[in-house]
């Protein structure tokens, strides 16, 4: 029986803590080593030729200029991979170095090392590549209306180790994966009321600030270390073994640090190429991407085009959603059969609907290759099916709040996939929190808070406020039967007399606090205060993927294991000393239930270390029929919601974010601060969606790759946020914890959106919202 | 053809020697002084990431050339503090939460820093505008606010 934690002793610093993280003083400080930081004697620079064109053939390509350049140790080409090819994470489709062809602006064609980072890149301007200009495909309804015609790949990619088992791909085609999901009978469907929407969604960037980085370091066994910025240790390695022919145990990689990620760093970058430029001149290479160059280094989110039909009764209860998702996938796979899977899964939002028709498609284009970001695939249909709920009760008569609680999932209610949702679901009670949230004073006269801040554009005629409501449903974890698991050692051992505890484990901390809540369940769980974390490498089995919102559920789970086993062995010990009866450690001491503390855990470690590893997967899921939808693919959901109040300058389609509530369901929160800062920061990118981000392309080309012309919230568009997090424990997971990073990331845009629309009065159908949807055509009503 | 570049960075002279006259303040600071604490994150002044001090005026050192630096008075990160204890604006960041990944952590330290100097009792829509040239995708910036509150209180409290 669990007794009231108000009288029981707890270990400081443990699970609902909010200890300062561990590498804090290092960030601030400025000794922390991030990948791009990291130098070498004798090290040389590694740079990338990239295609100008989105789409050509390769009559030829000549190196020699660049070659006799003083200071050029190295330029290769494909000709150059001693291995595979081609890499991807779930289809190996995209070339290491392009052949052939290349498919999108920015596809690497080769790579230099020089002595210095500005002689490696002249040497690549020297580089001549000859190329047969072709007509890129670039949109993404052309692609999918016609898929035999104008194919981006001749081919089919090979499915690799990474492909959902058995999901539904079509590499034939344009099509990369067509997901339908029928629920009830929607074809026969009809209803009282009825709205439609078309929607549209922009590419959008991660924009992390650390561009994608790393030293390659040549072995003596022939081998190679890697110390890089990624967000998945292991399957980096085993992508990059197959395109540089060497064992994996011949590939060590090491976590260097991280300057964000969100998504982007789960494709390959450079990493293989800095390894095939050390291994080819036995130095050091260190490669680090510009800004520029990180705009086409790393796929991007799928922009979307979605159209939605809702049904409902007079009441505004839905009868039937019939929606179509055409997420445009770029010009390689990378995760795109997974995000169709969320979008398509997930697409109706969190609702509970008896009849559902969704068709889902990512398709192929010479555009720049999409995957992982934030939200992923769940953040594009939110958006559509949130601002057809505003229709919905714009037309029956309620209000956004009501017209949600009334067709809110709860715990019980089954997805249109015919999933159960197993776990609390408060959505009604999110809605209701949010509206009882107090609002922000008025108009403020302080220009600086008004649209168009400091550029001093109103002293507020022409401003008008709105309020809007959203919120989304995000599976944590990886989904669709794939075998998702973490490994974690932990040792308990004396270190000058006093216990501690290292926990060595390959998950990637990105910034978003793993390597604290690792402390804090070792703390909990061991009742030992001292806690190190070990360099995340591939030394230890993997972590899995930083992503998902899954590590803290996934790798807090393997490291609880692996304490759990850790304390059986000592107290194993402890009745060996103290006789039978049952323990527990906790802050540094060992309790009998029944005597109180019989002694410390450091006299039980006189006898030596005690080490366990342990591998935990959470519940298996399973694919869903192509065909239908059917299948009980995710295992866990979480939610959040959000209310947005706006200033818009309706003369000029300014837009000011005066403030963002959120309340999220976090099941426990394991660090409580950390929430709160995924939350602001998630909140935050869902801002950056609705009101600026975007990245612009004009015929496959990118029109804006910089910080001057990309934009991203900064401290004076970034509003004050009132947040409220409910933890209502998932019965399933580890603490019952949920995955925390993703769902605020998914309903500030819609909210933002909708707060628009009700402040100017126009029918807003894209994001990012630019200041002339506001004025120019808007249907002002 | 090279130059050699002396100036003082956190109260040490220092020199660096074959400086193509194309490099930043940036680049000789990380990649030739040793001093890698300023970031790089987009090389046009544009994030703050490499905000430092250069004869007291808060600079993008991406966009300070090395030979324009000559003789300067630098401050980075690895200056705030006096080697043994970190600057209250470092601490605060850290208890309340400011750092994430950190990679824009340095840039606002020394923009906050500087802030405070100048007005010890800011605002928050002066806050605002003092940082809004540095960037932050992990944090929606508001535990950075904490933070620079934080400093403040901590600093009149402690004055």
């Amino acid at each position: 029986m669990s007794v009231s934690t108000d009288t029981v002793r707890r270990t400081p610093g443990g699970v609902g803590d909010s200890p300062v993280r561990p590498d804090g003083t290092f960030k601030v400080s400025g000794q922390f080593a991030y990948s791009s930081d990291l130098y070498m004697d004798g090290m040389l620079w590694g740079t990338t030729l990239r295609s100008p064109h989105p789409r050509a053939r390769i009559r030829s390509i000549d190196v020699g200029a660049a070659l006799k350049l003083p200071g050029v140790s190295a330029v290769l080409t494909h000709e150059d991979v001693p291995g595979e090819k081609v890499y991807g994470l779930e289809i190996a489709d995209q070339p290491v170095l392009a052949f052939g062809e290349v498919r999108y602006q920015g596809e690497p064609v080769a790579i230099v090392a020089a002595d210095h980072p500005e002689t490696a890149r002249r040497a690549a301007t020297l580089i001549v590549v000859d190329y047969d200009v072709v007509d890129p495909v670039c949109d993404p309804r052309e692609a999918v209306g016609h898929p035999f015609w104008k194919q981006v790949h001749d081919e089919p990619g090979e499915r690799t180790a990474m492909s959902r088992d058995k999901a539904p791909v079509h590499p034939e085609g344009n099509i990369v994966r067509h997901q339908r999901v029928r629920f009830g009978d929607p074809d026969a469907a009809t209803a009282d009321v009825v709205v439609h929407g078309d929607y549209e969604v922009g590419m959008q960037d991660q924009a992390f600030l650390g561009p994608e980085s790393g030293l390659a370091v040549p072995g003596e066994d022939g081998g190679v270390d890697l110390y890089v910025a990624t967000q998945w240790l292991h399957v980096d390695r085993r992508q990059m073994a197959g395109a540089l022919r060497l064992p994996e145990e011949k590939i060590r990689l090491t976590l260097a640090g991280v300057g964000g990620a969100f998504g982007a760093r789960e494709d390959l970058s450079m990493q293989v190429h800095a390894c095939m430029l050390a291994l080819r001149t036995g130095r050091p290479v260190k490669m680090v991407y510009s800004r520029e160059e990180s705009f086409f280094g790393h796929v991007h989110r799928h922009p979307a085009l979605m159209r939605y039909e809702h049904g409902a009764d007079r009441e505004g209860r839905l009868v039937y959603v019939r929606a179509h998702v055409l997420l445009d996938g770029g010009a390689y796979t990378s995760s795109t059969p997974a995000v169709v899977g969320n979008a398509s899964t997930l697409g109706v939002g969190p609702y509970v609907i008896p009849h559902v028709a969704m068709d889902a498609w990512g398709v192929y284009t010479n555009n720049p290759p999409c995957g992982a970001m934030r939200g992923f695939g769940a953040v594009q249909a939110a958006f559509a099916y949130e601002s057809q709920m505003d229709k919905l009760a714009a037309a029956v008569g309620v209000s956004p709040v009501e017209i949600r609680i009334r067709n809110a999932m709860s715990e019980g209610s089954i997805l249109p996939t015919g999933q159960v949702i197993d776990s609390p679901a408060p959505v009604a009670d999110l809605m209701l929190r949010l509206e009882a949230m107090p609002l922000p004073a008025p108009a403020a006269a302080d220009i600086r808070l008004l649209p168009g801040g400091v550029s001093n554009t109103t002293h507020g005629e022409g401003v008008r406020r709105g309020v809007g409501y959203a919120i989304g449903i995000k599976n944590v974890g990886f989904s669709e039967g794939f075998d998702d698991f973490s490994t974690a050692l932990v040792r308990l051992e004396l270190v000058g007399d006093e216990p501690s505890v290292l926990v060595h484990t390959a998950a990637v901390e990105v910034g978003q606090g793993l390597v604290t809540v690792q402390a804090q369940i070792a703390r909990s769980e061991l009742g030992v205060e001292r806690v190190t974390i070990a360099a995340a490498d591939t030394q230890v089995g993997s972590g899995g993927s930083t992503s998902a919102s899954r590590q803290t559920y996934v790798t807090g789970g393997a490291v609880r294991a692996a304490c759990e086993g850790v304390r059986s062995l000592l107290i194993e010990r402890a009745v060996q000393r103290y006789g039978e009866g049952e323990y527990r450690l906790v802050d540094g001491q060992v309790e009998s239930l029944r005597d109180g503390v019989v002694g410390d855990i450091a006299s039980l470690l006189l006898d030596g270390a005690v080490e366990r590893t342990a591998e935990w997967r959470h519940r298996p899921t399973h694919p869903v029929d192509e065909h239908t939808g059917r299948g009980d693919a995710h295992v866990q959901w979480a939610f959040c919601a959000h209310r947005a109040v706006v200033d818009v300058d309706v003369e000029l389609g300014l837009i000011r974010v005066v403030e963002l509530a959120a309340v999220q369901d976090v099941g426990k929160a394991m660090n409580p601060d950390a929430v709160l800062g995924q939350i602001h920061g998630g909140s935050a990118q869902g801002l950056g969606l609705a009101v600026m981000e975007e990245v612009q392309l004009l015929d496959g080309k990118l029109r804006n790759p910089s910080f001057t012309d990309y934009l991203i919230p900064t401290i004076m568009d970034m509003p004050p946020m009132r947040v409220e997090v409910l933890e209502l424990a998932d019965p399933h997971a580890p603490y019952g914890l949920r995955g925390v990073g993703e769902p605020p990331t998914i309903s500030s845009t819609p909210a933002i959106v909708a707060a628009v629309r009700a402040a100017s009065g126009v029918d807003l159908k894209r994001v990012p919202i630019r200041p002339e949807h506001l004025v120019a055509q808007g249907s002002r009503h | 053809m090279t130059i050699r570049v002396t100036m003082t960075v956190n109260g040490e002279p220092l020199t660096a020697d074959d400086v193509w006259e194309g490099e930043s303040l940036l680049y000789v600071l990380r990649e030739r002084l040793g001093l890698p604490g300023s970031k790089n994150a987009c090389e046009q002044g544009e994030c703050g990431s490499c905000t430092v001090l250069l004869g007291g005026e808060v600079v993008c050192a991406c966009l300070v050339g090395a030979g324009q630096a000559e003789g300067a008075e630098i401050v980075t990160v690895e200056g705030l503090g006096d080697g043994e204890q970190l600057a209250t604006i470092q601490e605060t960041f850290v208890d309340a939460g400011a750092v994430q990944c950190g990679f824009c952590t340095p840039g606002l330290l020394i923009t906050a820093f500087d802030l405070l100097n100048r007005d010890p009792h800011p605002t928050d829509a002066t806050i605002r505008e003092a940082l809004a040239g540095n960037l932050c995708r992990c944090t929606g910036y508001e535990k950075i606010l904490d933070a620079v509150r934080l400093a403040a209180a901590r600093q009149s409290s402690s004055a």
